[in-house]
Parts: C-alpha cells; sequence; structure tokens
C-alpha cells in the first residue's frame, strides 16, 4: 500500500512541477508529461519497469478521449466527413506503408519484417495530436480537421492490422518461442468471446455488438440517464457516464475491437443528447488525468542505455520516419487542396507514430513477427517521434504561422466575422422567449438547464436545450464558455446566478453577461458581481401596463409614450445612486437610513420630472417639441 | 490650427449598406473625426438634447451622412433636427451656437446623376431637393457647402465606384481638418464631388 503512494506520489509530484512549467515556456502540456516522464523514469530511477503496467491502465484516457471527441461529432457532421476520412485517411496509411515497406526491404529486410514495421510506422498518435490541437485551438481549423480524419481512420486500420499481423510468423522465431511456451500462454489468458468463433459467426457478433451500442445509446441511454439527473446526485451522474464508457470498452474487447472506436461510437450516437455537456464535463477530468498518465509512461518508457548504445542509428530512424511521413502528408494535403498553413500543420501535426505503434509492436512479438531486440529499437524510435512532435507544433506556431498570417491579413477588410454563441442559462419562461429571439436570428444558443424536465419540455417543441448544471465551473467550460461571445443568466435561484456572474466574469472577462434581475437588491448584488447588463424581470411589462393604464384614462398615446421615457431615463439614473449608496453603506446592514432616505428623496425628484411640463416649465421629454414663442419670426427677418 | 469634424450618420439598415457603410468605417479611422452612428446610439429614439448640442458646440464641422430616403433623410435625422436645434439654441434672440460651423450632406443615392434636373425623371437637381437642410444651415447661420454625393448607389459596388469614392471622402475630410478646403467656392456649385480637385489645395510642404 505504502509502495503506490509512494509512485502515486512521485507521478503527480512530476506532473505538477513539470507541466506549468512547459505551459508557461509555450512548449505546451504533452512535452511538459513527456518531460516528466523523463526525469522521473531513466534520468532517476524513481519509476522503473511498472511502467508498461500503468501504460497499458493510462491508455484508457485514449479511449475517454475518442468518447468525447465523438460527443462532439454529430452523426450528420461524420457523415460529411466520409470522403476525408476514407480518401485522406486510406491514401495516408496505405502510402506510408508502402515506403517504408520499400525502405525496410532496401536495407535488407525480410518483407514480412519490412510490411509489419510498416504497419506500425504509418499510424500516428492520437493522444498528442488531438490534445495539443485542442489546447492550441486549431481543432477547428480546415488541417485539425484533415487530421483528426486520418487519425480516426487510422484507430479503425488498427483492426485489420491486429488480424493480419499474425499472419506474417516467422518460422525460426516461431521454433525459438516453443522453448518458451510458459511466457507464450500468459498472453492467451484473455478473456474473449470470439475465440474459436468461425468468420462468420464472428462477423455475426461483431455486428451485434456494435448495433447494441449504437441502439442502447439511443433508446436506453435518455431514460436512465433522466432517472439519474432526478436522484439530484452529482456523484452518481458521474458514476453513470464512467460505467457506461467503461462498459462499452470492456465490451469492444470482450469482441476484439478497439474499445476506443467503440466508445467514439457511443459518442456520436449521444451528441445530439441533452445530457451530452454533464457527460463531458463528468469525464473530462478523468481523460486530462489518464491521457497525462499515458504521456507520463511514454516519456519514462525511453531507456537510455539502448539509446546511447545505438544512438545515431535510433536518431537517424525516427528522424528519417517523421520526414517521410511529413512528406507523404504534405503531398496528400495538396492533393486534397489543403490550403495555406492548413497545409503544413496537417503534414507537421502526424509526422510521429503512435501509441498504437506500442501495442503492435508487443503484438507482433508474441506473435513472432519480429525479433524482440529490433521491436526494442522500434520501440524506442516510436517514442522519441512522439517526444518530438511537440517541436513540431513549436515550428509551426513560431516559424510557419507567422508567415501566412502576414499575407492574410491584406485580405482581412472583406471577411466577415463568424458570429460568436450565446449561452442561455435557465430555459423557464423567461429564458424561452430569449431563446427563440435568438435562434429565429439564426444566432447560436447553447441552452443549459438543471432542471431535466424543464430541458424535455423545451425539446419537445423542436429547441435544443442541454441539461447541467450551471454553477459548475466544468459544464460551463465544456457549454463553451470560452469561445461564446454572450451568456445570459436566467436561472430561478438567486444566489446561483450571483456565483455564475462573479465566476464568468472573473474567469472570462470577454464574454459579454446579461443577467436576470429579481428585484433592486438583487441587480445591485448581480452589478457587484460584474454583470454587463441586467434587466429587472418585471420591470419592463409593469412599464408597459402603467402605459395602458394612462390611455385608458384618455392620454394621448405619444404623450403617454415620452412619459415611459421619462420614467426609464429617471430610474436609470436614480438606480445609479443608489447602488453606489448601496455600495458606499456597511455591508451588514444595506438598507439603512442613508439608502431609504436616498430612495425617498429620488421618488420625490420622478414626481417633479413628470410634472414640470404642468408646471409651465419644460421637461425634457417635452423639450424638443416645444414650439418657440410666439411672435419669434420678428427677430429672425434681418 | 485643426478643425474638428462631426459626422453625424443616419442609416437604418446598416447590415445591407454597400456605399455608407465604407465611408462610415473610413472616418472613423481618422484622428479629429468624431463619428456619431445615430441609429445605434439612439435605437429608440430617444435623443439625449444636451449630449448632441454639446457635440455641436465642440466641432467646427457638421456633416450628416446618410442614404437619400424619400428625398430626405431617413426619420431620426429629422427626430433629431427637431429636438437638438432648439429656439435659444440653434436659432433665436439667445441663439446662435452653431455660426460659422461648416455645414454640408453626405449623401447616397439610388438615382444617376442624370435623373437629378429638370429633365430627369426626379425633376430636381440634388442640391434643390436638399433645400431645407440648406436653408436649417442657413437659419443657424452655418456657411453651406453643397451636397457630397454617390449617385447610383445601389449598383456603385458592383461597378467598382466605392473605393473611388471613399478616397475621395478621406481626401475631403482631410482637406476640412487641415483648413485646405475651399468653403465659398464650394457654396457655389450643385455638388461638390467632381469639382474636389479645384476646391481642395494641396498642402504646403
Amino acid at each position: 500500500m505504502t509502495g503506490i503512494f509512494l509512485q502515486a506520489f512521485i507521478y503527480l509530484v512530476a506532473a505538477v512541477v513539470a507541466v506549468p512549467i512547459a505551459k508557461k515556456l509555450g512548449l505546451g502540456s504533452v512535452l511538459g508529461y513527456l518531460i516528466a516522464g523523463v526525469i522521473i523514469g531513466p534520468i532517476t530511477g524513481l519509476v522503473g519497469e511498472e511502467t508498461t503496467t500503468i501504460q497499458h491502465f493510462a491508455e484508457f484516457g485514449v479511449v475517454m478521449m475518442l468518447f468525447l471527441v465523438g460527443l462532439e461529432l454529430e452523426p450528420k457532421t461524420l457523415w460529411s466527413m466520409r470522403h476525408r476520412l476514407i480518401g485522406l485517411g486510406g491514401l495516408q496509411v496505405s502510402l506510408t506503408i508502402a515506403a517504408v515497406m520499400a525502405i525496410a526491404l532496401y536495407l535488407q529486410q525480410e518483407w514480412t519484417i519490412a510490411l509489419s514495421i510498416a504497419l506500425i510506422l504509418a499510424l500516428s498518435s492520437t493522444a498528442i495530436v488531438l490534445q495539443t490541437l485542442n489546447e492550441k485551438g486549431l481543432n477547428r481549423t480546415d488541417g485539425g480537421k484533415s487530421a483528426f480524419s486520418v487519425l480516426l481512420f487510422q484507430d479503425i486500420a488498427v483492426i485489420p492490422m491486429l488480424a493480419f499481423i499474425p499472419l506474417l510468423a516467422l518460422p525460426e522465431l516461431i521454433e525459438k518461442a516453443q522453448s518458451a511456451v510458459a511466457t507464450a500462454a500468459e498472453h492467451h489468458d484473455e478473456l474473449s468471446l470470439v475465440t474459436g468463433l468461425h468468420g462468420w459467426a464472428y462477423g455475426v457478433v461483431i455486428i451485434c455488438s456494435i448495433a447494441a451500442v449504437v441502439i442502447a445509446g439511443h433508446y436506453l441511454s435518455r431514460p436512465l440517464f433522466r432517472f439519474v439527473a432526478s436522484s439530484g446526485l452529482r456523484e452518481i451522474f458521474t458514476a453513470t457516464a464512467l460505467m457506461l464508457v467503461i462498459g462499452i470498452a470492456a465490451l469492444m474487447s470482450l469482441v476484439g475491437l478497439s474499445p476506443a472506436l467503440g466508445t467514439f461510437l457511443a459518442g456520436v450516437v449521444l451528441a445530439n443528447s441533452e445530457f451530452r455537456h454533464e457527460l463531458e464535463s463528468n469525464i473530462d477530468p478523468f481523460k486530462g488525468l489518464l491521457l497525462g498518465l499515458f504521456f507520463i509512461t511514454v516519456g519514462a518508457g525511453i531507456d537510455f542505455s539502448i539509446l546511447s548504445n545505438q544512438l545515431t542509428i535510433v536518431l537517424a530512424l525516427t528522424f528519417g520516419i517523421i520526414v517521410l511521413k511529413a512528406v507523404v502528408l504534405f503531398v496528400l494535403a495538396i492533393v486534397f487542396r489543403i490550403q495555406g498553413s492548413d497545409r503544413w500543420l496537417f503534414a507537421l501535426s502526424l509526422a510521429q507514430a503512435g501509441e498504437f505503434g506500442f501495442v503492435l509492436l508487443s503484438f507482433s512479438v508474441q506473435h513472432h513477427v519480429l525479433p524482440p531486440d529490433l521491436a526494442q529499437t522500434l520501440s524506442l524510435v516510436v517514442a522519441l517521434s512522439m517526444f518530438l512532435t511537440p517541436g513540431l507544433f513549436i515550428l509551426f506556431d513560431k516559424i510557419i504561422l507567422p508567415r501566412y498570417e502576414k499575407s492574410s491579413n491584406d485580405r482581412k477588410a472583406d471577411q466577415i466575422d463568424e458570429q460568436g454563441t450565446v449561452i442561455i442559462v435557465g430555459i423557464g419562461r423567461f429564458g424561452q422567449i430569449v431563446n427563440r429571439l435568438l435562434v429565429s436570428n439564426e444566432i447560436k444558443t447553447v441552452v443549459l438547464d438543471h432542471q431535466a424536465d424543464q430541458v424535455d419540455i423545451v425539446r419537445q417543441f423542436g429547441g435544443k436545450a442541454f441539461f447541467g448544471d450551471a454553477t459548475r465551473p466544468e459544464l460551463l467550460h465544456t457549454a463553451g464558455i470560452a469561445d461564446a461571445e454572450a451568456i445570459v443568466i436566467a436561472m430561478d435561484n438567486p444566489e446561483a446566478s450571483v456565483e455564475v456572474v462573479h465566476y464568468v466574469k472573473q474567469s472570462y472577462p470577454k464574454v459579454k453577461v446579461i443577467a436576470r434581475a429579481f428585484d433592486r437588491g438583487h441587480s445591485y448584488r448581480l452589478r457587484q458581481a460584474g454583470a454587463d447588463f441586467i434587466e429587472s424581470e418585471t420591470y419592463h411589462s409593469s412599464l408597459e401596463v402603467g402605459g395602458h393604464a394612462m390611455k385608458a384614462i384618455g392620454l394621448h398615446p405619444f404623450y403617454v409614450e415620452q412619459q415611459k421615457a421619462t420614467y426609464r431615463r429617471v430610474e436609470e439614473m436614480k438606480s445609479d445612486k443608489l447602488y453606489q449608496a448601496w455600495q458606499s453603506d456597511a455591508t451588514e446592514a444595506r438598507y439603512d437610513n442613508n439608502y431609504r432616505k436616498l430612495f425617498k428623496r429620488l421618488e420625490e425628484r420622478m414626481a417633479e420630472e413628470m410634472t414640470v411640463d404642468r408646471n409651465d416649465k419644460h421637461s425634457r421629454s417635452e423639450r424638443g417639441w416645444t414650439p418657440p414663442p410666439k411672435g419669434y419670426t420678428d427677430s429672425l427677418a434681418e | 490650427m485643426t478643425q474638428k469634424v462631426l459626422v453625424l450618420y443616419a442609416h437604418p439598415s446598416q447590415h445591407r449598406s454597400e456605399a455608407n457603410q465604407p465611408l462610415y468605417e473610413a472616418a472613423s479611422q481618422m484622428p479629429h473625426v468624431t463619428v456619431v452612428d445615430l441609429y445605434a446610439e439612439y435605437p429608440t429614439f430617444n435623443i439625449n438634447i444636451d449630449r448632441e448640442q454639446q457635440r455641436l458646440m465642440s466641432h467646427d464641422v457638421i456633416i450628416f451622412q446618410f442614404p437619400l430616403y424619400w428625398y430626405s433623410t431617413p426619420a431620426i435625422l429629422k427626430e433629431w433636427q427637431d429636438l437638438v436645434l432648439e429656439y435659444n439654441f440653434a436659432y433665436g434672440s439667445r441663439g446662435g451656437a452653431l455660426k460659422n460651423k461648416v455645414f454640408f450632406c453626405a449623401i447616397t443615392a439610388g438615382g444617376k446623376a442624370e435623373a437629378y434636373r429638370a429633365e430627369g425623371f426626379n425633376h430636381f437637381k440634388i442640391r434643390e431637393i436638399l433645400y431645407p437642410l440648406e436653408q436649417m444651415a442657413s437659419l443657424t447661420g452655418m456657411r453651406y457647402v453643397a451636397p457630397f454625393a454617390l449617385f447610383g448607389a445601389r449598383t456603385a459596388k458592383e461597378e467598382g465606384r466605392v473605393q473611388h469614392h471613399t478616397q475621395q471622402w478621406t481626401a475631403l475630410l482631410q482637406a476640412l481638418i487641415e483648413e485646405r478646403f475651399d468653403v465659398a467656392k464650394a457654396n457655389e456649385v450643385g455638388k461638390i464631388a467632381p469639382f474636389l480637385e479645384e476646391l481642395i489645395t494641396e498642402p504646403a510642404s
């Protein structure tokens, strides 16, 4: 037990120290984790052999990441990606395989070894690339989207590769292995539902399990989440989210499919669900930690003794593979008309080998396709190329992007900025009107409410709303507060709304905050918390009703309108003054004498402003419409 | 001495604007020019009279910039006149706040230049159509300059005329700021855009 605590502590310390520093230096969090791994692994030797075991566990972070990626992708979007996915992804994998294999053959390798090396190196690192693209906000660019298509294709391609590699087994390696049957047996005790099944039966099982994920995701998830949400227990919702992801991963492993692919599929199915943002905010911290752990283990797994023995050859292979992959990608980028800086982003981001490379490596050794010493060298190449990837991103950021920015600045004038989204918190009667106005103007909104029934009602009328508690920063984050233009806070709980205003204004000062106030005191507190616009929920309708009453007793509609305008103007001035008085008053007695006196005085002022015209002075609202005095033309005729 | 220029811009449909918006944007980039988007500042027509009078007093050149609507200004500019140009401020025995300021209209008109003459289908010259504003300037003691107009504004963008007009506009504003503009002569013509070269003197370098 003590050992586990100590180990966990070492990993955490390394991450806590290295990652913020790397981030500050502009290296990105991934490189921070990798460096942390190198420090605790090969350099100081604080952690040792267990890293491989931890790595298998940490790979689950990749599974969670793909679930989150799936949540962001509606089926419709995925369908529209199909050409890129198959064309770009397929060509990347096949061209890279061909090129690597040719070189390996040229280097006098057996063709089976050459092919398996090519398969291993053709894959890129989903974990590093997606994490870095997200962190740098590049995932919405053309280059980022293309990179994602290729990564997704690779994740699918792993499955046939796993089936194909055992066929490449070398007879002489098998002979050697037979003396070590005991070790080999260890690898066959994994649970599986499909061992010993015929090909057609295997196909049926796969199709059934995919169908199960899609159908259950579509029809069963909603009642389940509603049931859990109604309990109001946050941790149970988190448990449900984890249960879902882990369950799907388990099912996929049982039938021999990639867990990452299964959860990705589940994510896509749930992308339209009202629970999407709540799910994201629950899974996201786990994903972050596990991915971090995964990167640390990659760093820790670099074996310095082998590296120093074969330094030149490892370095040459690493740079060779990066350049080769980048060239293939760059050519594809030209063929697929990816423009400008995106072309470089696409080529550089995917030039490394990836974590699936490790999986395939150990798999090929198990199946006697690759000799162990060659596999060790290759695993170093894979790790090193992953290690260098953040450097390629920095190269892109610092050298390539500035060059393209210069040239694109010239034509910025005629570009129309894409409209930002508006987040609406609380979709009761108040929020619904706000949402309808915005949506009918084709403004993108993200609607959140903490009551599942309320969300359901909105959805029944064809609106789009998500379940979630907006007082949680993670939820606001997954709802996209960082990129939102404005947030409308129309929630029922006055305390909570002040809290949200405060949080948003502190963390995202650029986002405009529009808040609904219940009464005067609430509006002062919202203002103090930093809300940009505050509207009292009853003010405007009351003013309208008052106006109707004035018209009903026979006053002229335009006169009534002007008196309403006066009321608004004086009220605005009044609330400014009252706010200042409220603010300067002692905190414990907000409504003390000072404030009350001022309130009374201002009320009198209002009455004055309204009646000045009757006392033969001109009120301001009347001012402009006052005719000049009788006989004024005499003085004009000069 | 540098002159301060106030552009009162009235366009009720800016998201459709092709000619006025570039002029507005160009002017708002210039130092010594204050540009007021009246429809943005007073979307409910509740014009703040004190603020507007203050603005008038702190500038030397007053420009109304608007698309011609039914041979006149968009409604808010009329509202603005009705409210801001008060007796004993702009005119009257204690008036005269606007005396000797320079005033003109920068307009865009849908009709072609040929339409704005006795034989054309609009029957009146553009300056004649704007007589009420010329008289407003006269009554308030301002020095009137003939309108700066872009004709055929609906097709100006397609015909590539907006950029040239915008260049003329900024040159005009710059000349006004530096007092290189012949105001007296600009009162004698029917419209100023065709005569800018004669009206603007080159800066003494």
